[in-house]
């Protein structure tokens, strides 16, 4: 495929495989933040290729998984209301909530549709007038630009029956809490190249800076990956700890100012509790009291008590890099993709889904 | 694509709860167009079944059609719920021979659209060699069925040379795939509401019976089993294989045919395309002695240009499947959990 092609090419992954087993000369761990590169390390079976002192850990970018339980009772309770039509992209819905998964809730009669654009949402809204229609707006920077977007086109079309239930998590916060966690292990981070496209690069220097770690702006392909690696595996090894862009074919220093002034006009941040992790102050978007009207959590009284987690998943700390999945006592038994207890396991995107594929493959060879 | 016969005039125009009835608006129905479209010894008899004569070993499969939308880029529910129904029997090596049509039309169904339904099934059993010998249709209140649902059951008889069973995998076996990989799916999904995208991606449904017997004919006992990987993918259907034999298989994903354009929607979608479903595509494992000689006939035919050899039966990994990445690196594949979930970043 044109444009993709060259960074799947095997000549140029195994140049670069052979420089990372030459680099490097002692274990180092590292994480990739992003759910996105989780997934490709996973499917191209990169992770087989590694040496063994190169140490991967899956970060805590997968949007799905760190979306609040309560918020998914919440868009289960808004999708079983009369008259309520629940949008959503459609890894949520297997997600499980503390009573059911909104794919239950879809089978028992609710009105849930499975889009991939909110602003597909907002033409349901526009031919459904007597209708209200929730979008659920889960995701990191990345899909906040087009969440917001959704609302300042139902803003402008003086649609009364649009609103989205936010759940947008921010990257570097999440970031520094791992780094933060009195058990951290990881040394060094991929960071998410399609995050810094929207946001830009800015960000990312004081983390590096201030705690003295590399951190390597990296794409999804499997030779930005093992490039990716390198950059980091050459720092770790050379003492070095800054800020690079191996994705910089995409990511440009400020981002994208446009999709940035669209975020601005919406959301302002905010604390967010992280599933698995718990609150991280500053680490979100809400909607600015200015689109109280298309803010669901405003709109729609939803008082829903706090459920707990279920107690044998071990999500946070997989999340967190401190566990690897198959650490977990149920992984594989009791909570599996057709059957998640958390929400790892269900979206490709979540470690323990990830492993769940790759395991089995280092005895099969 | 459809036979080229004009819909008759009819006193009505929409498919009514009264069509459904058994009474003189069934008949109306049928002796307009079903019959006078399918017409065979058989089904001119109009009778409650059909009898015929059956020699030696005998195949028989049902299917039932709901797709959405009715009809898509490449064909229809008409012409999808033969050829389905035909390529299961092809599947168990044997030639097709009859079918059962069995219509639940939704009440408000255009007459104009089931005619076309109709022509694509007439086309279909032509291309496939078969005749529809009995049938049913019933109607549902509007808002109960989704225009159309469509159940096809088929008899056939077992091609002499054939000896198809899961039990005759074997290790060395080599893993045919006779085309491109995932059309049909992405040819689907690119015209679901609220997935629409600019493509010219088109269903590859089609009749593989012919394609089978060619084989058969050749190759016999040494075409150990033979699949279609419709629901589920590729990925689902060779892990089926794997887990039923007690057998591994190594698959090589570089040698998986597939379309640039449906990679490309793939890629878009956050798709895998080894679980997107097929029609015009099967599976077959073959005895490694035969296999080159197997995959040039296959090339030979129309639906197999594409055809390639993307893997081998082995000893290790029992009931797993893996795949070789292009770049070289391995993972597992499993069976497709639920629906597929596109990824959302």
């Amino acid at each position: 495929m044109k444009y993709l092609s060259e960074f799947r090419d095997p000549e140029a992954v195994e140049k670069y495989l052979n420089e990372i087993h030459k680099t490097v000369t002692q274990p180092w761990t590292i994480m990739e933040v992003c759910g996105g590169q989780t997934h490709s390390l996973v499917k191209n079976g990169i992770l087989s290729l590694l040496p063994d002192k190169v140490r991967m850990v899956h970060g805590p970018g997968c949007p799905v998984c760190v979306t609040p339980l309560n918020l998914i009772d919440k868009a289960v309770f808004l999708a079983e209301e009369k008259d309520v039509i629940v949008c959503t992209f459609g890894d949520m819905i297997r997600v499980p909530g503390s009573k059911k998964s909104l794919l239950q809730a879809k089978a028992e009669g609710a009105d849930i549709r499975i889009l991939y654009s909110p602003l597909e949402a907002v033409k349901i809204a526009k031919e459904n007038p007597d209708r209200q229609v929730v979008f659920f707006a889960v995701g990191f920077e990345t899909t906040a630009p087009a969440n917001a977007l959704s609302v300042i086109h139902a803003f402008r079309e003086k649609l009364d029956n649009y609103s989205i239930l936010a759940s947008h998590v921010l990257v570097p916060p999440a970031m520094e809490a791992v780094i933060n966690d009195e058990e951290n292990i990881i040394q060094a981070f991929l960071a998410a190249g399609h995050v810094c496209t929207i946001m830009g690069l800015d960000e990312y220097y004081p983390i590096a800076e201030q705690y003295e770690i590399p951190v390597v702006v990296t794409g999804f392909e499997p030779v930005d990956l093992l490039q990716g690696i390198l950059m980091t595996v050459k720092q770790l090894e050379a003492g070095e700890a800054k800020l690079e862009n191996q994705y910089a074919r995409v990511v440009k220093p400020k981002g994208n100012p446009a999709a940035q002034n669209m975020i601005q006009q919406v959301f302002e941040i905010a604390d967010r509790e992280w599933r698995g992790i718990g609150t991280i102050p500053i680490s979100g978007y809400q909607v600015k009291e200015a689109f109280a009207e298309y803010d669901a959590t405003r709109k729609f009284s939803v008082n829903i008590k706090k459920a707990p987690e279920c107690a044998d998943c071990i999500a946070g700390q997989v999340l967190k890099g401190l566990k690897k999945p198959f650490e977990c006592s149920q992984f594989g038994k009791a909570c599996t993709p057709q059957n998640p207890l958390g929400a790892p396991m269900v979206s490709s995107e979540g470690a323990c889904a990830a492993y769940y594929h790759y395991a089995g493959v280092a005895d099969a060879t | 694509m459809k036979a080229n016969c004009p819909m008759p005039q009819l006193d009505f125009d929409i498919i009514t709860l009264g069509h459904g009835s058994g009474g003189l608006l069934t008949s109306k129905l049928l002796d307009s167009g079903v019959f006078n479209l399918l017409e065979n010894e058989y089904l001119n008899e109009k009778h409650d079944g059909a009898v015929f004569e059956l020699v030696g070993k005998t195949a028989m499969t049902t299917d039932s059609f709901v797709i959405s939308p009715v009809f898509f880029p490449g064909g229809n529910i008409g012409e999808l719920a033969v050829n389905g129904t035909v390529n299961d029997l092809a599947m168990c090596g044997a030639i097709p021979k009859h079918i059962s049509l069995g219509l639940i039309l939704e009440e408000g169904l255009k007459m104009e659209e089931l005619w076309d339904i109709l022509l694509s099934v007439r086309f279909a059993c032509e291309k496939a060699g078969v005749q529809v010998v009995t049938g049913d249709t019933k109607v549902v209140e509007k808002g109960k069925g989704d225009k159309v649902f469509i159940n096809t059951t088929g008899i056939g008889q077992v091609h002499e040379n054939a000896n198809i069973h899961i039990d005759r995998i074997k290790v060395g076996d080599k893993i045919l795939v006779s085309g491109q990989i995932a059309t049909h799916g992405i040819g689907i999904m690119s015209v679901r509401e609220g997935l629409e995208f600019e493509t010219d991606i088109e269903s590859d449904t089609t009749c593989l019976n012919h394609t089978v017997k060619k084989l058969l004919d050749q190759f016999g006992e040494n075409i150990h089993l033979l699949r279609d990987p419709t629901r589920g993918g590729l990925g689902t259907v060779l892990t089926e294989m794997a887990q039923q034999a007690g057998l591994g298989m190594d698959i090589l994903q570089k040698n998986i045919p597939l379309d640039e354009q449906v990679e490309g929607a793939c890629e878009m979608l956050g798709l895998d395309p080894l679980y997107v479903a097929n029609e015009g595509v099967f599976v077959a494992i073959v005895s490694d002695e035969v296999h080159e000689a197997a995959l040039e006939s296959l090339k030979q035919d129309e639906n197999g240009i594409n055809a390639a050899c993307i893997g081998e039966v082995t000893e290790n990994h029992k009931g797993q499947v893996i795949l070789k990445s292009a770049i070289g690196g391995k993972r597992v594949i499993h069976k497709l959990p639920g629906e597929q979930l596109p990824r959302i970043c």
